[in-house]
């Protein structure tokens, strides 16, 4: 190897990475042959992975590690032990495939370029997600693979429903992302340690710590919302809006399940107890059974695999809640066996709705003939999917039956065989419907796609056959990740034959059930409708709610605090300041207020009845012109202050900004119509008693600031350093330019913009007030004077 | 605006006002003013200078659009704060070098200047976009 195995994680994340970045060149240079070769990189990946194969199954991890933030403790470490080399083969190894596959669905569209960039970013960041071993840098994952999920089922941006499902289905898990932050946050506080691998120490500590329950509430919350378990199930089958290859990669193999990969990678730490049992496998089983009914009553393909996924993803969950040994193992098992076949299911129905544009079962039928290949691949996801002999779906449900089987818990038992029978009559809607019986009208003209459109799908089968047939390597990995799960060893032994058992008969059982249940659909509409009216009142129902209420609630409070009266906002702030000020130092500022010695110099009390004198004239004046000019003597006044008490520099700028800002007062008010009053008395006189309060407190401010002063004031450090380190004797001049330059360089860039701000307005003005004068007349608008009266 | 009176003072008045700002802006280091002050004076003189006769004069005056300014000005602040970073020094370290002219003896440079002009530039800029909108409109 010609890396040291410590750096090949992140090898890994940034070979996905710079595929992504050219992926858009490489399409405009090769078209959507360029998926062959773009896929080469995921299958590097996977390919380095499985040369790790043997050093993982004998438990050993490789682990790297770059220090990110250390300040936060926060560092990007990653880690490969058995689970994560479960999740990474196949998030790279189907992630190889549905590059491929994208090829052939969007063959000849422009935007299949950023169909792969997204992908593979998404590809990345779920890559990252399993391997990360630092709980923020999972957390960091966590969200982008949201927010890259969110650009994937949005792909189709012209169609506002595409766009509602993105952003129901970002809403939704990133609300569930929310949650889990401060989860993890007391997960790492309570434990210690924002590293996984330490965390395993402290365990016991954690699990009977007094904030365990709301801890693993926040998480689960997080872990429920992205693995669409119940309530939060509805975004998924919303997400089918998604192109296809997005369905199989995201809805079956990978993004849904990092939920389940969380409740698994935490299991260790947090699970084990009655609160872990109680909380997650009842959602499981509810999530299992309801999902398993919505896959019957749908009639869109896409749907029922969505809402069959949903049930898949509610059995894993329920299997890790029960948490034995052998449930953890069947439930990895039944993730990679539902994996392979849901990934493929996605692929044949993505191949069907190319083929001939539709996609609901009723409009289908006798494809068969017409698309042999994609039958072909259709028939070897579903023989998995229904645990027909001699596919890996087989084994997965046998363990599963097992697992729960000897735990002796009835209810779980019939719950799951109750949803398989649901499953297996579904995969005839999915598999038999379309391909047998009668051609309908709308599948005359079907024949087959691409290769790359029917080879993916028949891959992810064939793997799905040759892991049933051969499952003894298999099991050494599905071992080692059950260790990390767990927490200690579990010897896996995988078998296609255990002979004639219970699980045997009930895995019979399912399939009888499920074919009789096929056959017999049409007499069950009545339940199957009775139950749509039950679900309309549903979760999505409950979203649609909130999102308006939310909405609602937010105009509202913007009306409130974003009113649009300049008026209103200074109010606001002076008042707050006021209050402010007397609350946090009232009897501080009154006990240390001296009555001041008043031995004025003469020019000092001119100067300062001039100031008293220009501002009543500002307030009183009644032509713009007067008041523009007594406000600039009033600046001018306080830059005489200035001067008289030793700061020129203050001065100068002052004179100058004076000058200035009259100049330009005289220049916009002249726009202005005439002076006239709109304020009443009573306004005024508020008004004034505002401003007497609020100059008192500054003034008080002030000087309870003279006698509060520390030892050693900032100035000392500035003279005594500005000639040697800054070669300058005018301290103020050097502490903008040298000492606080960085102020300065802020200070200028808010210059900038408060520039092109007003060049906007003022542009912006001219040409729309151009085409609005024409009919108005001059002078403000009525509105305007009423609103003035009313404040 | 029209006054004869104004139009000819400022005649005499806009080189010397745009001599006292870039006076201002160069001996700010060691004694008051600096580039705050400097470019509010010569935005001063090219504003009053675009009152007496109209804006289009004062452009032509300025040759450089205030946009442009204003984005030169960042610029060189920006550089002279990036400066050091390729010293291997903090980012806006003041760098100083000496240099020895035959007419004007030893000579103090470094970036701080540079930063200043910087700010001389956007503040300039900045206020003249003001004026030229408002005066304009």
């Amino acid at each position: 190897m010609m890396f040291p195995s410590g750096s090949l994680p992140f090898l890994w994340l940034s070979a996905i990475l710079i595929a992504a970045a050219i992926a858009p060149g490489v399409h405009r240079v090769f078209g959507s042959r360029g998926g062959w070769a773009l896929a080469f990189i995921p299958a590097g990946v996977a390919a380095q992975m499985l040369r790790l194969w043997p050093s993982i199954v004998d438990m050993k991890v490789v682990s790297a590690s770059i220090d990110w933030v250390p300040e936060l403790n926060l560092a990007l470490t990653l880690r490969l032990d058995g689970l994560s080399l479960l999740f990474g083969l196949l998030i790279t190894g189907i992630g190889a495939l549905v590059v491929v596959y994208a090829a052939g669905y969007l063959r000849g569209d422009a935007r299949l370029g950023r169909l792969w960039m997204l992908l593979l970013m998404f590809m990345a960041a779920m890559l990252g997600l399993v391997l990360a071993d630092n709980l923020l840098s999972l957390f960091i994952f966590w969200e982008l693979t949201s927010i890259t999920s969110y650009l994937l089922i949005g792909f189709n941006s012209d169609k506002p429903e595409s766009r509602a499902s993105a952003l129901q289905a970002l809403l939704v898990t990133g609300a569930g992302g929310l949650a889990l932050l401060p989860g993890l946050l007391l997960l790492g506080v309570v434990g210690g340690s924002f590293e996984l691998s330490s965390l395993l120490d402290n365990a016991e500590a954690i699990r009977e710590h007094s904030l365990y329950v709301p801890m693993l509430v926040l998480i689960l919350a997080g872990a429920f919302t992205k693995s669409a378990q119940f309530p939060f199930y509805f975004w998924l089958p919303a997400a089918m809006a998604a192109p296809t290859p997005v369905s199989a990669y995201l809805h079956s193999a990978t993004m849904v399940k990092a939920g389940v990969y969380l409740i698994a990678r935490l299991h260790p730490v947090l699970g084990g107890t009655t609160e872990w049992f109680w909380i997650i496998a009842p959602v499981g089983t509810i999530t299992m059974l309801l999902g398993a009914l919505l896959a019957l009553r749908s009639t869109d393909l896409k749907q029922i695999l969505a809402y069959a996924t949903i049930s898949v993803l509610g059995t894993l969950t329920m299997l890790l809640g029960i948490g034995t040994e052998a449930t953890i193992a069947a439930a990895l098992a039944v993730l990679v066996a539902h994996a392979l076949y849901k990934g493929g299911l996605f692929m044949v129905a993505g191949s069907v709705d190319h083929a001939i544009h539709q996609r609901d079962i009723r409009k289908l039928g006798g494809l068969r003939s017409a698309m042999p290949a994609t039958f072909a691949a259709a028939c070897l996801a579903a023989f998995s999917m229904i645990g027909m002999l001699p596919t890996f779906g087989f084994i997965a449900k046998e363990m599963w039956y097992e697992a729960i089987g000897s735990r002796a818990e009835g209810g779980f038992l019939t719950a799951s065989v109750l949803s398989n029978i649901l499953l297996v009559a579904a995969v005839g809607l999915v598999c038999v419907n379309p391909f047998f019986g009668r051609r309908t009208e709308t599948t005359q003209g079907a024949e087959e796609c691409n290769l790359a459109t029917w080879g993916p799908p028949m891959i992810v089968g064939i793997a799905g056959l040759l892991l049933g047939l051969l499952p003894t390597r298999f099991s050494e990995l599905l071992s080692a990740a059950s260790h990390s799960v767990s927490g200690h060893a579990v010897p896996v032994k995988l078998a296609l034959w255990h002979g004639v058992n219970l699980t045997l008969l009930l895995s019979l059982l399912t399939l009888a059930g499920g074919i009789t249940l096929y056959w017999q659909r049409h007499r069950l509409g009545w339940l199957l409708n009775g139950f749509e009216g039950l679900t309309k009142l549903g979760p999505a129902r409950m979203y649609d709610r909130m999102l308006s209420a939310v909405i609602h609630f937010a105009t509202g409070l913007t009306a409130i605090l974003q009113n649009g009266y300049l008026r209103f906002y200074l109010l606001t702030m002076v008042g707050l300041t006021v209050f402010s000020v007397w609350m946090a130092l009232g009897s501080e500022l009154l006990s240390h207020l001296e009555p001041m010695s008043l031995d004025f110099r003469i020019h000092e009390i001119f100067l300062i009845g001039l100031i008293l004198l220009a501002s009543v004239v500002a307030v009183r004046a009644t032509t713009w012109l007067l008041a523009v000019g007594a406000l600039g003597v009033v600046g001018y006044g306080v830059a005489g202050i200035f001067v008289l008490f030793g700061a020129p520099d203050l001065a100068m700028t002052q004179f100058v900004i004076e000058t200035l800002t009259v100049v330009l007062f005289v220049l916009a008010f002249s726009r202005l119509p005439d002076f006239r009053r709109l304020s009443s008395v009573p306004t005024r006189v508020r008004d004034a008693v505002i401003a007497v309060i609020a100059g008192a407190t500054i003034t008080a401010l002030l000087l309870f600031a003279i006698t509060v002063r520390s030892d050693h004031p900032i100035s000392d450090y500035y003279s005594a350093h500005s000639v040697t380190e800054a070669h300058g004797r005018n301290l103020v001049n050097v502490i903008l330019v040298d000492f606080r330059a960085l102020d300065t360089l802020g200070e200028i860039t808010v210059l900038s913009i408060a520039a092109i701000g007003v060049y906007s307005l003022l542009k912006l003005r001219a040409s729309n007030g151009s085409a609005a004068n024409d009919g108005a007349p001059e002078g403000p608008p009525a509105t305007v004077a009423q609103r003035s009266e009313g404040m | 605006m029209d006054s004869v009176i104004l139009k000819t003072a400022i005649r005499f008045l806009f080189p010397l006002l745009l001599l006292s700002s870039v006076f201002l802006f160069l001996r700010g280091h060691n004694e008051p003013g600096g580039g705050f002050v400097g470019g509010l004076v010569a935005s001063g003189a090219i504003a009053l200078y675009a009152m007496t006769h109209d804006v289009a004069a004062a452009r032509r005056v300025l040759r450089v659009s205030p946009r442009v300014l204003i984005g030169s000005g960042l610029l060189t602040a920006l550089c002279s704060g990036l400066a050091p970073l390729a010293l291997g020094r903090p980012f806006l370290t003041g760098l100083w070098i000496n240099v020895r002219s035959d007419g004007m003896g030893k000579i103090h440079l470094g970036t701080p200047l540079l930063f200043d002009l910087g700010v001389y530039c956007v503040v300039t800029g900045v206020s003249l976009v003001f004026v030229f909108s408002l005066l304009e409109e």
